[in-house]
């Protein structure tokens, strides 16, 4: 290539690095990320959120009471929309945690460095959020102290068993599995971390503490020999199954005959949809953590710009599912499925339709700018709008094809009650209690794996 | 005070790097120490095959306990609804395969993670309360920016001066002693 054609083309900027210019040391990397805990001085900020989260809590809690004293008649279920909020926001919350176990698992295997500053703070995500995911279908059930013998196969008095045949049950393993994995791998990554903040805790209690949960680690080569490896095979077991839970669940839906539902489309769109929703939750949440704690050497324009691209492709994806829902209506030939096309898109629901469009496809395609990945302004307002849009596409998948199927006389609309909407804001508190507390106590950043990064065997060079 | 091999553990040379560790662990394993354990605050690639630990067998466990949750999982759905209670709905067969396949693939996984985790902290032997190398002062940054080589006294190469100067010629910046 001659000279004078390269001049006219754009200059080739580097990515920035995984490390900003102020860690330089294994050092300096231990003082930052202990330093976020280990002191007394908490941010203002801090308290803010927590207590905003704490009485979002209480109203959950008041929620969740009623509904149990009065039943699920408080919220707006009725036939034939016999599934509303609850199962919306149980596969809003999966959604997002998907994204914590993609960049732990899938990241991991793929090599990608990039992951070492984000994965431990994801997996805290993902933890909160399928917490927040389960209590929608538990408090569903009205009478959850009962709903033991219906979803665990357990020998009890009535010989009665689950039936296996059923997606719901297939959800009741997968989800309880995805938490059991998530949570066994998130603190197998924390142990060397907290190590690090018993050793350098200065209170006798905190010292304790840390200690008890750090188990005695000690850096022994050995252990860590089989701690990598252990960490290789939960990634490799937490990949296919993070990508079998959302299939799960979405068989919820195509398992059944519903026009709308019933469609293979579904595992592969769900999975993107949850990735999406969930890259957008950890940018919402690592932006101002970010700033609060003065991350930013750790979590640099990098992390955020590659965040941009995954969310991106996961939306085109997406938006592909969209155009494939379109396409099957009118390609089956299915007076049912073009009338409920027809109507989700131009019914009484048809706001909402155009709405999520808006949102899941047309104003992320300003990731496409390289200046817009890398404002951290615009990463917080394209993200709050996915996941807004996110809850969109639940709201109008779950509604449309209820509100009107087969039959006209059946037809009726859906209005939330007042209890739904608290329940639903009582899990966002719930979720933004226990983040902030998990920030506050245990090591927000995977330090050992930051260290990795640092330059090694370079000197003899 | 003079020691007695007994009340030793071992002696621990504290480094710098991780380079300089590594280093100083392939000239220990070259002297023919072999009973030793190196300590570092992060994953040092070829540090464990340094002071001859060949390789985990978690992988086999990892495998057995897959096949044992496939197992189990397939063979209680089928126990329960072809054997325990058979139930006629809509003349679907009773053993479905295809529609067990979703809850024997969770098992499967959930039976192999927890499995795994268990296992390895089985074959760490952690938790432990209590190791003698955390009664070595400055031990504590080895969970944070210290590297350190510690052979112990159950070596049969072991002897408290021999092994302290060699120690001392690897550019250590302290050797110490580990009590029991």
């Amino acid at each position: 290539m001659s000279e004078s054609s390269t001049s006219t083309r754009q200059q080739y900027t580097p990515p920035p690095p995984e490390l900003g210019p102020g860690q330089t040391s294994h050092t300096s990397i231990t003082e930052k990320i202990t330093s976020i805990v280990l002191t007394p001085h908490t941010p203002y900020q801090w308290f803010i959120v927590v207590l905003i989260g704490l009485m979002l809590v209480g109203l959950l809690q008041v929620s969740i009471a009623y509904l149990l004293y009065e039943g699920i008649g408080i919220w707006g279920l009725n036939v034939p929309v016999g599934w509303g909020f609850a199962i919306i926001h149980f596969v809003w919350w999966i959604g997002i945690g998907h994204a914590g176990t993609l960049i732990s698992a899938i990241l991991l295997l793929f090599r990608q460095k990039w992951r070492t500053s984000i994965n431990r703070s994801a997996e805290a995500m993902t933890i909160f959020a399928v917490m927040c995911a389960g209590m929608f279908p538990l408090i569903h059930t009205g009478r959850p102290w009962l709903a033991a013998y219906w979803l665990f196969p357990y020998p009890n008095s009535m010989a009665v068993w689950p039936q296996f045949r059923s997606p719901l049950i297939w959800d009741v393993f997968a989800v309880s599995t995805y938490f059991t994995v998530s949570l066994v791998f998130w603190f197998l990554g924390m142990v060397p971390d907290l190590a690090s903040f018993r050793d350098r805790a200065k209170h006798r209690v905190t010292r304790v503490i840390y200690g008890v949960l750090a188990m005695g680690w000690r850096g022994s080569a050995v252990h860590w020999e089989r701690y990598e490896m252990t960490s290789l095979m939960l990634a490799g077991l937490a990949t296919p199954l993070v990508l079998s839970v959302h299939s799960v669940i979405s068989l919820d839906f195509s398992v059944s005959i519903l026009p709308g539902w019933h469609t293979t489309i579904f595992p592969p769109y769900f999975v993107a949809g949850a990735i999406y929703a969930g890259f957008a939750m950890v940018l919402l949440l690592l932006i101002p953590i970010r700033r609060l704690y003065g991350l930013q050497d750790f979590i640099t324009l990098r992390h955020l710009e590659n965040m941009g691209k995954v969310m991106l492709t996961a939306g085109l994806i997406v938006a592909y599912g969209y155009f494939m829902e379109q396409f099957i209506a009118w390609y089956s030939a299915s007076v049912y499925e073009g009338f409920m096309m027809q109507n989700r898109m131009f019914g009484d629901y048809g706001s909402f339709y155009w709405a999520l469009i808006l949102c899941n496809i047309a104003i992320p395609q300003f990731l496409w700018s390289k200046r817009v990945r890398r404002n951290t302004v615009w990463l917080m307002f394209i993200s709050f709008v996915i996941s807004v849009g996110m809850w969109l596409e639940r709201f109008v998948i779950v509604i449309t094809s209820l509100h009107a199927d087969f039959m006209p006389s059946s037809w009726d609309m859906f209005y939330p009650t007042f209890w739904d909407w608290a329940t639903y804001a009582g899990t966002i508190g719930f979720f933004l209690f226990a983040f902030f507390l998990f920030v506050r106590g245990m090591p927000v950043i995977a330090a050992h794996e930051i260290r990795t990064l640092l330059p090694f065997g370079k000197k003899e060079k | 005070m003079s020691e007695t091999e007994s009340d030793t553990y071992g002696l621990m040379a504290e480094f710098e790097t991780p380079e300089e560790l590594l280093e100083a662990a392939k000239l220990a394993y070259g002297k023919g120490y072999r009973t030793m354990d190196a300590y570092s605050p992060l994953p040092i690639h070829g540090l464990a095959a340094a002071i001859g630990f060949h390789r985990t067998n978690l992988p086999i466990l990892t495998f057995i306990l897959a096949l044992t949750g496939a197992i189990v999982g397939y063979g209680m759905q089928y126990w329960i609804q072809v054997i325990d209670f058979p139930v006629n709905i809509g003349g679907r067969p009773l053993h479905s395969g295809p529609m067990f396949i979703p809850v024997t693939f969770e098992l499967t996984i959930l039976f192999a993670a927890v499995g795994t985790f268990v296992g390895l902290w089985i074959r760490n032997g952690l938790p432990m309360p209590y190791h003698p190398v955390f009664n070595v002062a400055g031990f504590e940054r080895a969970s944070q920016d210290r590297f350190f080589l510690c052979i112990e006294s159950a070596d049969p190469l072991f002897d408290a001066e021999g092994t302290r100067s060699f120690l001392g010629g690897l550019n250590p910046v302290e050797v110490s002693t580990v009590d029991q």
